[in-house]
C-alpha cells in the first residue's frame, strides 16, 4: 500500500525552484531516506508533505490524503521531529511529552498512558523529571523523536535526527528508529551516507530540486559501479548519474 | 483543551527562568520601596505612595513585553512552533495560547505591587481593585507588542529592543520619575502621542477616585491595545504561513 505519492510536486521561491517535479512513491512501513546535499531541496520536500509549507504547484497523497485540499486530516496521521532540537528547555521530559498529547487533543487517560509507553520505549524513566533544557543532545534527540510518536503517527518525518552528535548517542539513536521499522512508515533525511545505509529500505538522492535516483543501497551502489555508497553518492550527485 | 495545554506550557517556561521572576516581581517591588525611602527624606509630591503605585504598576507591567517576546522568538528560533504547527492547534491556539497565560501573571504583579504600597501607607480601598482592573488593556498592550516582536526579531535581539528600548521608553515618557511638564515640548508631545503617560494617568486617576479624569487616558490606552493587538496578530500569522 501506497503511504506517500507525490505528484509534479514543485517549490518555487521567486526565481529559485527548491523542488522541480517531484514523483515519488513510499510504500507503507518503509524507511526511506532522502539524501543530497545542502539545497538539494530534502528539507523543502519534508516541509510540503508535513504542511508546514504550500507546494506551488503538483500535489502529494499522504495515505490518500491530499496535502493540498486535505492538510487537517493530514496533520492527524503524521509527526515531524524537525532538524533543529525542538523541545520546550523549562519543561520535564514527562511534560513535553504531555505537552504533544494535549497539543493533539488527547483525554487524559490517553495522554497518560502515551506518556507512559513512550517513557518506557525510550527509556526516559531515569530523566522524566528532568528539564529538557538541561539534557544531552544526544538525550534531547531521543526525547524528540519520542514527542512525534505521541500521536502514534501513521507517517514519521526525521529531520537530520542525529545531526552534531556523538558516534555513542548516533549508535543509540539509531537503535530507537531501528525499533520503529516496519510499524510506521518512516521519512529520513540526513548528510551521513552510513546512516541512510544503515537504516533505510530505499533511498532518495536528490539535486537542485531534482530526484536524480531511488533505490536500494545496494541498486544504487551497482548502479555507480562502488562498493562503497558514500562513493557511490558522489558519483551519482556530480556525474548526475539517473 | 488543546489551547490550555499550549497555554499552561508557556505559563511554566515564564515562570520557571528565575530572570523573570526577579526583573518582573523584584525589580518594581524594589523601586517602590526605594523611592518611598527617598521620599520619607526628601518629600516630592511625585514620589507620594498614591503617586507613585501606578507610574510603578505600568513600569512593571513593560517586562510582560520582554516575557511574551523571548519566549515566542525563543520557539521560533529552536523549531519549537514549527513541530507545534504540524500538530492540530489551529492559529487561534497559539495567539490565545500565547496572550492567556501572561494576563493573570499581570494581575499578580500588580497585586503584589499594590500589596507593598498598602504595606508602605496606601489606604486600602475598592480603588485599588478597580485599578488593578483598569490594569487590562494595559497588560494587553504590553503582551501584545511581546507577540509582535517576538514574531520579528530573534531572542537576542528581543533583549535588546524589548528589555532594553521598550522598558526605558516606558519609564521616561510616563510622568512617573518626573514631571513632563517639567521638560514640556516636543518630549511631551511625544510622551502623550504614546500609550505610557496615558496609562499612569488613568491609573492615578483611579486610584484618587477622579474617575472622569480617566478619559481621555482610557481611550489612548485601549486603541493602543487593540492597534498592536492586530498588528501582533496579522504578524505572528504572516510569520506562521512562511515556515
Amino acid at each position: 500500500m501506497e503511504a506517500i505519492k507525490t505528484v509534479e510536486l514543485t517549490k518555487k521561491y521567486k526565481d529559485l525552484t527548491a523542488v522541480d517535479r517531484l514523483n515519488l512513491i513510499i510504500e507503507s512501513g518503509e524507511l526511506f531516506s532522502l539524501l543530497g546535499v545542502n539545497g538539494a531541496g530534502k528539507t523543502t520536500t519534508i516541509k510540503m508533505l508535513s504542511c508546514l509549507t504550500k507546494p506551488t504547484s503538483g500535489n502529494a497523497f499522504l495515505n490518500g490524503k491530499s496535502i493540498v485540499n486535505e492538510s487537517t486530516a493530514v496533520k492527524e496521521i503524521i509527526a515531524v521531529s524537525p532538524q533543529e532540537t525542538a523541545v520546550a528547555p523549562n519543561l520535564t521530559v514527562k511534560e513535553n511529552l504531555e505537552l504533544m498529547a494535549g497539543a493533539h487533543g488527547f483525554s487524559k487517560d490517553k495522554s497518560k498512558a502515551r506518556v507512559a509507553a513512550l517513557i518506557e520505549q525510550f527509556s526516559l524513566a531515569e530523566i522524566e523529571n528532568k528539564k529538557a533544557g538541561k539534557l544531552s543532545g544526544g538525550w534531547q534527540r531521543r526525547l524528540s523523536i519520542a514527542m512525534a510518536l505521541i500521536c502514534e503517527p501513521q507517517i514519521l518525518f526525521l529531520d537530520e535526527p542525529t545531526l552534531g552528535l556523538d558516534v555513542l548517542a548516533r549508535s543509540e539513536l539509531w537503535d530507537a528508529i531501528r525499533s520503529l521499522k516496519g510499524k510506521i512508515t518512516i521519512i529520513l533525511t540526513t548528510h551521513y551516507m552510513e546512516e541512510a545505509e544503515a537504516l533505510s529500505d530505499r533511498v532518495a538522492i536528490m539535486k537542485s530540486g531534482k530526484l536524480l535516483l531511488v533505490g536500494t543501497a545496494d541498486e544504487i551502489k551497482a548502479k555507480a559501479g562502488t562498493d562503497k555508497f558514500d562513493e557511490a553518492f558522489v558519483r551519482i550527485v556530480k556525474e548526475e548519474i539517473k | 483543551m488543546k489551547m490550555l495545554t499550549f497555554s499552561n506550557r508557556n505559563a511554566k517556561e515564564i515562570l520557571r527562568d528565575p530572570l523573570n521572576l526577579v526583573f518582573g516581581l523584584g525589580f518594581p517591588i524594589v523601586l517602590i520601596l526605594l523611592l518611598t525611602a527617598i521620599q520619607a527624606n526628601i518629600p516630592v509630591t511625585l514620589f507620594e505612595i498614591a503617586h507613585l503605585t501606578p507610574g510603578i504598576v505600568v513600569f512593571g507591567l513593560s517586562f510582560m513585553t520582554l516575557f511574551s517576546a523571548t519566549l515566542i522568538a525563543k520557539d521560533r528560533g529552536s523549531s519549537l512552533l514549527q513541530r507545534l504547527y504540524t500538530t492540530p492547534l489551529s492559529s487561534k491556539d497559539f495567539i490565545v495560547g500565547y496572550i492567556l497565560p501572561i494576563l493573570p501573571i499581570c494581575i499578580v504583579q500588580t497585586l503584589i505591587c499594590y500589596t507593598v504600597a498598602v504595606i508602605l501607607g496606601l489606604e486600602i480601598t475598592v480603588k485599588i481593585l478597580l485599578s488593578v482592573a483598569a490594569t487590562l488593556p494595559v497588560a494587553l498592550f504590553f503582551i501584545s507588542m511581546g507577540l509582535l516582536c517576538g514574531s520579528i526579531f530573534t531572542d537576542k535581539q528581543v533583549g535588546g529592543i524589548c528589555g532594553a528600548l521598550l522598558t526605558n521608553l516606558s519609564a521616561w515618557l510616563s510622568g512617573t520619575w518626573f514631571d513632563l511638564n517639567l521638560v514640556g515640548g516636543v518630549f511631551k508631545n511625544i510622551a502623550y502621542a504614546l500609550p505610557f503617560v496615558h496609562a499612569v494617568e488613568m491609573e492615578r486617576a483611579i486610584l484618587s477616585g477622579n474617575y472622569a479624569d480617566i478619559f481621555p487616558h482610557i481611550y489612548w490606552v485601549t486603541g493602543y491595545a487593540v492597534a498592536v493587538t492586530i498588528a501582533a496578530v496579522l504578524t505572528f500569522l504572516h510569520q506562521m504561513k512562511k515556515q
